[in-house]
């Protein structure tokens, strides 16, 4: 087969896989929270637990009616949905699910899924501010509040699998936690996993961080105006940002695909620890509450900036005075 | 280069997603505007105004120093990669780096600037 049939059946696999998962990974979430909540869940649609729930939502979305206001601007309006979706998406480019299973495993992966990930704020605002409604921005401005309050704690985070590793390949970075995997690092790999994913909460817009859609305050934030289809994509593209955040996770501090049985079994492991992290976030979403604006300002920049420049730092001493090897 | 080919056809493949589906969505919704429908959502009042007005944005010092730790982190990047190989001088160099950094960061704390206005 030549190269480029090659490269584009298997982004198109991979694209397909990807969506086939955050529709269940919807799923996954409001069962999840019912029963956190001693409710049931979706229940009706494809007996029994409602597992055809996501697909008929998405025909439900389809066949709305699309509502544009008209003080809206239109040209910017309908544009933000993809240039939301987009990044939102492209950021699994670089992971491998196995080894040689993926779209590319660039030699700059971390970087790519790093600097594509924050891209989806130019999506997010370009709705907020294209809507021409009071709620969607502000919620739009309190997006870049917090895109730039905690995407630096994120990539400092990140940093610390990176340097232990040698390496900003994602492949690398699975091989070198062989024997050990990062999150069971001495003390450094657990103060970075749970700033990562105190980062992670901010970055996907989770509540407690929520306040850019703050039901009770901004309705539904930068997404009121939308309707139909084009808020189908962008929910879609929230969902994919947050498992594809969930999966850079797992891949590193939970090991990736390495896990005990054949190899075939990786995908499968990375999987499930893709979906424990997910979990881990929505069990904190249905657990707090929703923090105010100046205090996500005060602990970004006051406590958890500070303490993942430190925390990057030592860990920076650590394998330089050991050297070679890990 | 040609590593990052597979990730143009899986971004293409990304937007065509998104057209397509917005264009079935187009051939299959039905369409019955009228005045009200299309006023901009305001839980029912009628909106007063343009959204579009001067109003201030409490964050716009601390947007100014992300951009400062923004840079700090783009040359972190090709420092853990090379930490392990050169050792405790390279760890010194961008240790004595990030401490004046560090400093601008003290005096922001000290003016308030970390504060929301």
């Amino acid at each position: 087969m030549p190269p480029l049939a090659w490269h584009a059946l298997m982004a198109f696999i991979v694209l397909n896989a990807i969506l086939g998962l955050v529709a269940y990974v919807t799923l996954l979430e409001r069962k999840f929270a019912a029963r956190m909540q001693s409710r049931i869940g979706p229940y009706y649609v494809g007996r029994p637990h409602g597992w055809l729930q996501p697909i008929a939502d998405a025909l439900k979305l389809m066949l709305k009616e699309d509502v544009v206001p008209t003080a809206a601007d239109r040209g910017v309006y309908n544009l933000a949905p993809i240039v939301f979706l987009v990044p939102c998406i492209l950021i699994y480019a670089t992971i491998p699910f196995a080894p040689d299973l993926g779209v590319a495993d660039l030699n700059i992966g971390v970087l790519f899924f790093l600097a594509v990930s924050s891209l989806e704020i130019v999506g997010l605002f370009m709705g907020g501010w294209g809507s021409n409604n009071k709620y969607a921005l502000l919620s739009a401005m309190r997006a870049v509040n917090q895109i730039i309050s905690y995407d630096l704690p994120f990539i400092f985070a990140a940093l610390v699998p990176v340097l232990l590793a040698g390496s900003l390949q994602m492949s690398t970075i699975v091989a070198a936690q062989q024997g050990l995997w990062f999150v069971a690092y001495p003390v450094f790999g657990q103060l970075a996993f749970v700033a990562f994913v105190v980062a992670t909460l901010a970055a996907e817009n989770r509540v407690p961080f929520d306040i850019l859609e703050a039901e009770s305050e901004l309705v539904a934030g930068f997404r009121v105006e939308y309707s139909g289809m084009k808020f189908a994509l962008i929910q879609l593209g929230e969902y994919a940002h947050m498992l594809g955040t969930s999966f850079l996770g797992a891949l590193l501090f939970l090991g990736g695909w390495l896990g005990p049985g054949p190899a075939w079994l990786g995908p499968l492991w990375f999987l499930l620890k893709a979906v424990l992290v997910f979990l881990l976030v929505t069990w904190v979403r249905w657990s707090f509450v929703r923090i105010r604006v100046d205090q996500i300002l005060a602990i970004s920049w006051k406590v958890l900036l500070p303490a993942s420049i430190l925390l990057l730092f030592a860990t920076g001493l650590w394998v330089a005075t050991r050297g070679a090897g890990a | 280069m040609s590593g990052y080919l597979p990730v143009l056809i899986f971004g293409l493949f990304i937007v065509g997603f998104g057209l397509v589906s917005l264009a079935v969505a187009r051939l299959l919704r039905p369409s019955r505007p009228d005045a009200v429908k299309l006023m901009n959502y305001e839980c029912g009042a009628v909106p007063i105004g343009q959204a579009w007005s001067q109003f201030p944005v409490g964050f716009y010092l601390v947007a100014l120093i992300f951009i400062v730790f923004d840079a700090l982190a783009v040359f972190l990047f090709p420092w853990v990669l090379v930490l392990r190989a050169l050792g405790l001088s390279a760890f010194g160099v961008m240790a004595g780096f990030v401490a004046i950094i560090g400093l601008g960061w003290v005096y922001a704390y000290r003016e308030g600037v970390l504060e929301w206005k």
